[in-house]
């Protein structure tokens, strides 16, 4: 080939790029925009792409682990996958925690690892850890790039694999050589996974059996979860016009919560563990369950001999290894919530199946007077603040805007979950399968990225902040004006409930002792901190905290020994279940305390 | 009477349903990783592996094909092969005792040492059994069976008194009756 010929095919033909370059290529034809990351020795040659280039914006966090929920909450935030790059060893083995976080509760991450190069594998060299060895049970698939021919396949199939079916976290796992070799750079499109082509389109005779059961049900009940909020927008509208057609009532798991308006009539709060008296009342009196996007996890089901015992149960889930996993089912639909819940609507239609309210009438007067338990109501002081009622308070002053909201895990996390109302999907971020502590401020920097001028904020607890309150200087760096909004009781809150009412109120090591000083630890940061120790001066440290254009760190010092309630009490049926002292209802029951 | 359940943040139960053993037949994309894939799911989720045999079937298409033998109740084994069926390099799992019921065998590889009358015996039933003799010495024989794995099992039995040293066992591999492929 003479030296014109040459040039010629360089200009046709596919452009041949270091493996590095290949990452990021990759990453901007699959539409990447933000990356959560930190550098290190294996990893050196994709950074130094990264600095060439304005495509791919990265976001350096402090910790690994804050990289992978940071990308985890950006993910959820948007319905986009989350981007993550950590080095080899120890960045790797600390995003373990965000990768199965993400793969418990099915959100799709792609997550660049460097490894040392290829020929050093498996001598223990400086920074080495078997990534693909450790990440295998963790993530929804991995690879190690041997080839960097391979390369840019693999980073296809991942976004692919990552965001299609039962969407979740993997791992690319690229040795230094292979960064720097040459291959010829492939694009997304013609890339066509082998194996992997999970079924969106549910059955039509399962459809069937169920449109079926609706037609006949006297007590029937949604029960949804966060399988409806990954199945995109398009499924919430779907649950919205499926919920409102049948005029049947609907319950939520923590993970669901947002995809249905929690403002609607038809709305009965969150059921489970701390579910609202009339969500889980109705899900232990149904006769007709209808699970869409949840898998009945055992903080639902409570005790699983008990658990909906008269009701005929339809299970639709785009994961068939979720199917009679726990609770067998009567029909099951693999396939995409909002496909199949449009068939349903269809289907429906068709027939001209109308439920009014008024054939469910009888089971809406009886949910009618759970409600009026009003389990979710709290004593109220005038000398401190009651957790409930500063969630109350910051839902309130916060509902005109478009507000997002992470959290820790623990008692904070439950309140957040019952005071705090979702009317849109993708606006609620929390670590539900892996309850996660420290969760909820790289989680914020993540959705606050996706979201310059939206309102983020983590309800969090003081315990639980301080496992990962180093990225407090991410969001500084990129002024990022996250609000960590802290529910200080100087405990694990959660912890010491638990022990209140199992171990005889032996607190174990469950009291927050020597706490920072939160206002000066937000200084210290170059954030700004706030306190409140009085209901009378919470709204307007509320305003102050939203009207300020930075980070902020809210101390709000609330009733150090307020349970989180309702509780059923794990080994116990949902009808047996514990409410809180709210004035006009008797507290924990002598009955309720032999039953924890 | 019965002890109170301990007090416990998780639901307790015991498992009283019946354990049936199962033969999975399940095709895999021959990649790296694949068989620690499909052995870390079943230590990572409590699943017994009774014999495990794999081998790249379609050189072509870098397909294998690895049997399983488990055992577990009804909800156990459809949680397996549930579990199988979502591992991205699956592409298929067969269960070859409901979806299409086959035809299993195992190959031994027997050493069996000693002299005088144990060794005729040890050989007279070795011929009992259609076992070959692949290697000998003055004291002792290798044997080659092939069969379903209790017959093995009882040809393993016979020898323990006429001087058995050593076993070597491949696990069972399996197939589906009939004209048709799985």
């Amino acid at each position: 080939m003479n030296a014109i010929d040459k040039t010629i095919t360089a200009d046709t033909e596919p452009e041949e790029l270091t493996g590095a370059e290949i990452v990021v290529r990759a990453l901007r034809d699959q539409g990447v925009t933000h990356i959560f990351g930190y550098p290190g020795g294996a990893v050196l040659p994709i950074y130094d792409a990264i600095f060439q280039q304005n495509s791919v914006e990265h976001v350096l966090v402090r910790h690994e682990q804050g990289a992978a929920h940071a990308a985890e909450g950006y993910a959820r935030s948007t319905g986009k996958p989350g981007v993550l790059l950590v080095t080899s060893g120890p960045g790797a083995t600390n995003a373990v925690t965000g990768l199965t976080d993400a793969l418990m509760d099915s959100i799709p991450l792609v997550c660049f690892t460097g490894q040392v190069p290829t020929h050093l594998i498996g001598s223990d060299a400086f920074q080495e850890c078997d990534t693909v060895g450790i990440t295998r049970p963790c993530t929804k698939h991995n690879y190690l790039v041997r080839n960097v021919e391979d390369l840019p396949r693999i980073i296809h199939e991942a976004f692919y694999v990552a965001t299609h079916g039962r969407p979740g976290p993997v791992v690319i796992d690229i040795p230094k050589d292979v960064q720097f070799k040459k291959a010829q750079y492939q694009g997304p499109a013609n890339i066509e996974h082998r194996t992997y082509h999970p079924q969106t389109k549910g059955d039509p005779r399962r459809v069937e059996q169920a449109l079926e059961l609706i037609a006949k049900a006297k007590r029937p009940l949604f029960y949804t979860g966060g399988g409806v909020i990954n199945a995109g927008p398009e499924a919430s509208r779907a649950l919205r016009d499926l919920v409102r057609l049948t005029g049947i009532p609907i319950t939520s798991t923590l993970m669901g919560l947002g995809a249905f308006p929690a403002s609607d009539k038809q709305w009965l709060g969150m059921c489970g563990m701390h579910g609202t008296y009339e969500a889980n009342l109705a899900m232990n009196r149904c006769d007709l369950m209808i699970n869409i996007g949840a898998r009945f996890d055992d903080r639902v089901t409570g005790r699983l001999d008990a658990f909906a015992p008269h009701s005929k149960k339809i299970h639709i889930d785009i994961d068939p290894s979720s199917i009679n996993k726990t609770v067998r089912v009567d029909v099951p639909i693999v396939g995409d919530a909002g496909i199949v819940m449009n068939d349903l609507i269809a289907g429906l239609k068709a027939k001209g199946t109308k439920l009014e309210f008024a054939a469910l009438k009888g089971w809406w007067d009886q949910i009618g007077e759970w409600r009026a338990r009003k389990s979710l109501s709290y004593r109220q002081a005038d000398d401190v603040i009651k957790p409930q009622y500063a969630v109350e308070r910051l839902y309130q002053l916060t509902r005109d805007r478009k507000t997002y909201i992470t959290t820790e895990v623990g008692q904070h996390q439950m309140w957040a979950a019952q005071h705090f109302h979702f009317d849109e999907p993708n606006r609620w971020m929390t670590s539900g399968g892996l309850g996660t502590m420290g969760y909820g401020v790289p989680a914020a920097v993540g959705v606050q990225v996706a979201h310059p001028d939206a309102l983020v904020i983590d309800i969090a607890g003081e315990a639980s902040v301080q496992m990962t309150m180093q990225e407090i200087s991410t969001a500084v760096q990129y002024r990022l004006p996250v609000k960590i909004f802290i529910l200080n009781n100087e405990y694990m809150g959660m912890v010491r409930q638990w022990q209140q009412l199992l171990h005889g109120g032996r607190y174990s090591h469950s009291y927050s002792e020597a706490l920072p000083d939160f206002v000066k630890l937000a200084e210290a940061y170059g954030a700004v901190g706030l306190r409140a120790t009085k209901p009378s001066e919470l709204d307007a440290k509320i305003k102050e905290m939203i009207a300020v254009n930075r980070p902020v760190i809210f101390d709000c010092v609330v009733d150090k020994t307020e349970n989180c309630f309702p509780m059923i009490p794990s080994g116990a049926a949902h009808d047996e279940m514990i409410l809180g002292d709210s004035g006009d209802q008797p507290g924990v029951s002598e009955a309720g305390r032999t039953l924890v | 009477m019965a002890e109170p359940a301990p007090k416990s943040a998780y639901f307790m139960v015991e498992e009283k349903a019946a354990v049936t053993k199962r033969t999975l037949a399940v095709i895999v994309d021959n990649e790296p990783g694949v068989l620690a894939r499909v052995v870390g799911l079943f230590s990572g989720r409590g699943y017994n592996i009774e014999s495990l045999t794999v081998a790249e079937t379609d050189h072509l298409k870098h397909t294998s094909r690895i049997t399983i033998v488990t055992s577990g109740t009804g909800d156990v084994i459809a949680q397996i092969k549930a579990q199988l069926g979502r591992l991205v390099p699956v592409h298929r799992v067969v269960d070859l005792n409901i979806d299409k019921p086959g035809i299993e065998r195992e190959m031994a590889l027997v050493k069996v040492a000693g002299e005088g009358d144990r060794r005729v015996e040890a050989l007279r039933l070795s011929d009992a059994f259609r076992a070959r003799v692949i290697d000998t010495t003055h004291t002792s024989f290798v044997f080659e069976l092939t069969g379903a794995p209790s017959k093995i099992d009882a040809f393993v039995d016979l020898m323990k008194p006429l001087g058995l040293i050593e076993v070597s066992r491949t696990g069972v591999v399996a197939i589906s009756r009939g004209a048709e492929a799985m």
